[in-house]
């Protein structure tokens, strides 16, 4: 019997989460390994096919207005084969966002994008928190968007006139995080923007970054884009800016 | 531009020209579907099929799917064609092909030789009217061996790729990936790792871990850090450790351009890699990684269907002589592969269009967590790339890249699959693995005993 003191892999497994030092029985995992695999796997599985519960974010948002839209992907295995549907809204949700339109200086749009859970973990507390650094800004209704991709947010952005989007997204899930959200921000939305014209913030998630870490680095970027008029390749993130702004 | 015409069960199908006539005719695939290329119906594609098996071989020397003047991967397989050991195949249809390479007239040598006078798309053709089983069958008579510090490719042999990656490139979580691997016998193909940092110092500091290790344990093996080709060039310059030089590479002009490549570059990079001489028992540096979807995830591809791009990929890799080339083949997403079907068709695809182009396949045996497959599946396509002769597979700690977010085989696997086969390793590495004590009186690795000495030496190790 081995115990943790002379466990020789002890010293190992604390430098990463990599499932090493599995044991083996004949050649193949362990049952106990095997199972804790299939356990990740399926909370992957379950976050990729879930449905977010869109209704609720909105009454856990209020007095916050949101407006709801789909995509052209009408379920869930046309958003997984069909990616360029779901950067396209359904022409029905057009209207909708166009009643909508003012000089806006900011939108926001949760998309489900690949983890409904992660946008049920995660959107509505990183939206507050942003909204806490957004003073003097004029913030359009948040935009929740079903089987949804990153660019769809450029037609949402266009159809609001909004100045600057902001697209939460569920992230594709890992076996070690099923709930990563990523934000996708994107000066002067319109449709047939390139991904160099956007910044990311990804691995917002319990392990990775928290939800004020990403709002700083946020509302840093949205300031800056707002004021350099331009997002993407040109606008790097300066944490020294970021850390600037907590303590000033 | 030809038109090619078949009438099935009364209906008369058209297609425009060769690339649509290939597109139509390929299995069903969700990036071709994607890319508004793929038959519209199943009768279509088997009427698509019976055109391309009375297809003349000698048409794709006269047709190209991508113009010459438009691509350079075009121009490298036209102007590199080798006419005399094409011969012996130049008066086949499509159709006779499959059938002559079924034969017993095409052994081992055979198609060796004919491999330079290939062409992509004529491989690629004939395998869209190969079943899975033509595909083991035709790919386990081909035999492609090459070497730098280990032998692969040898005929009851199969290498690992040892895959330590880590989030944040730490080196105690590396090494912890790195160890475990080789107590299974895995990283006689190579110990590879993706960096999660795109810089040359950062690069540089993983290889000399790499090449730390290998020197302590006296491992013959080869060791790559995944870089952008242009940073390995600067390690390089900067008297790095680099044993092969990485690249990912697709089937044309634009979408290498999309990856930073040309073929300038990679000729460079070749050259620069023989120019170290670090390999003791051969002289094949370079390490291709593929796979199906990247040309048209590039927006590059020419309305080409994705498995003729792929097969075009190894026209490139060819002419660098490479250790090693694999087919990333689930990585992408369902997009492209929708699901384990599409998977498990297209890695037996890529593995025996590669290995009939004389290149020296493996296959990273994968699915993304978006993806219809599991790792139920993985078993299934391991197993038959092992019957196959792949010469080697990519394996990770419990089946589980934390960096890259994506499973593939756990050292556990591929371990049982050798065993479960009679497959070795790599010969200098199985003789290392006997120095270890890691071996059994039958050539097999079972579990280490507590407190062996090989587990005590390498879990000691400090790092310095």
């Amino acid at each position: 019997m081995t115990t943790p003191a002379d466990d020789p892999w002890s010293r190992w497994r604390a430098a990463t989460r990599a499932r090493i030092g599995l044991g083996r029985s004949g050649d193949a995992l362990p049952t106990s390994a095997q199972l804790e695999f299939q356990a990740a796997h399926s909370r992957a599985r379950d976050a990729v096919h879930g449905a977010a519960d869109f209704a609720a974010l909105a009454a856990a948002l209020a007095p916050w207005d949101c407006i709801a839209v789909h995509s052209r992907a009408p379920d869930r295995a046309t958003f997984l084969r069909r990616p360029d549907l779901g950067r396209r809204l359904v022409p029905e949700s057009l209207p909708v966002l166009e009643a909508a339109r003012s000089d806006w200086d900011i939108a926001f749009v949760v998309a489900d994008g690949l983890s409904a859970r992660a946008v049920e973990a995660h959107a509505v507390p990183l939206l507050r928190a942003c909204r806490a650094r957004l003073g003097g800004l004029r913030l359009a209704p948040v935009v929740l968007a079903a089987q949804a991709r990153v660019a769809l947010g450029d037609e949402i952005g266009a159809a609001l006139g909004a100045a600057c989007i902001a697209v939460l997204v569920g992230e594709r899930p890992g076996l070690t995080a099923a709930d990563s959200l990523g934000v996708y921000l994107t000066w002067a939305p319109q449709p047939g923007r390139r991904d160099s014209e956007r910044n990311c913030i990804s691995n917002i998630h319990g392990d990775g970054l928290g939800h004020d870490a990403a709002a700083d680095i946020l509302c840093w970027l949205l300031r800056e884009a707002s004021r350099r008029k331009l997002s993407g390749i040109g606008l790097k993130v300066d944490p020294a800016a970021i850390a600037g702004t907590l303590t000033g | 531009m030809t038109a090619y015409t078949h009438s099935l069960n009364g209906t008369r199908y058209r297609f425009d020209d060769l690339k649509t006539l290939l597109a139509c005719a390929t299995p069903l695939r969700s990036g071709d579907q994607l890319a508004g290329i793929a038959a519209e119906s199943d009768e279509q594609r088997v009427a698509a099929k019976m055109a391309l098996a009375d297809l003349p071989l000698k048409t794709f020397l006269g047709e190209a799917v991508i113009p010459y003047e438009q691509d350079e991967v075009t121009r490298l397989i036209a102007d590199s064609h080798d006419a005399a050991a094409f011969a012996p195949v130049s008066h086949l249809t499509v159709g006779g092909f499959r059938d002559w390479l079924l034969s017993y007239a095409a052994n081992t040598e055979a198609l060796a030789a004919l491999a330079p006078g290939l062409t992509p798309e004529m491989v690629a053709a004939v395998s869209k009217l190969m079943r899975n089983q033509d595909l083991i069958a035709v790919a386990a008579k081909c035999r492609v061996v090459t070497a730098f510090r280990s032998t692969v490719g040898l005929e009851g042999r199969l290498a690992a790729r040892l895959q330590p990656n880590h989030p944040t490139d730490d080196p105690e979580g590396i090494a912890a990936a790195l160890l475990d691997g080789l107590l299974y016998g895995m990283g006689d193909a190579v110990i590879g790792i993706n960096p999660a940092s795109d810089s040359v110092p950062d690069g540089i500091r993983l290889l000399d871990l790499l090449d730390g290790v290998r020197q302590r344990f006296d491992i013959p093996a080869q060791s790559c850090v995944l870089a952008h080709v242009t940073a390995t060039l600067q390690m390089i310059e900067r008297g790095a450790p680099v044993d092969l030089v990485f690249q990912s590479i697709a089937g044309t002009e634009a979408a290498n351009r999309g990856f930073g490549v040309d073929l300038a570059l990679l000729r460079e990079a070749h050259d620069a890699g023989r120019s170290l001489k670090r390999g003791s028992v051969g002289d094949n540096v370079m390490y291709f990684e593929t796979g199906q979807g990247s040309a048209l995830s590039a927006d590059a591809h020419h309305g080409v269907d994705q498995q003729t791009l792929e097969v075009r990929a190894y026209a490139v890799a060819r002419a660098f002589r490479p250790l090693l080339v694999n087919t990333v083949v689930g990585f992408i997403g369902p997009e492209y592969l929708y699901d384990a079907k599409q998977i498990i068709r297209a890695g037996l695809e890529d593995h025996c269009c590669g290995k009939l182009l004389g290149l020296p396949m493996g296959v990273d045996v994968c699915y993304t967590n978006h993806a219809e497959a599991d790792q139920d599946d993985m078993d299934s396509l391991m197993t038959l790339l092992g019957n196959a002769g792949v010469n080697f597979l990519i394996a990770v700690p419990g089946a589980d890249d934390v960096m890259l977010n994506y499973q593939s085989l756990s050292y556990h696997d591929v371990l049982g699959l050798r065993h479960l086969l009679g497959l070795k390793p790599a010969p200098e590495f199985e003789a290392w693995l006997g120095r270890m004590g890691l071996l059994d009186a039958a050539g097999r690795l079972p579990p280490p005993a507590d407190g062996s000495s090989a587990v005590k030496r390498l879990t000691a190790m400090g790092l310095a």
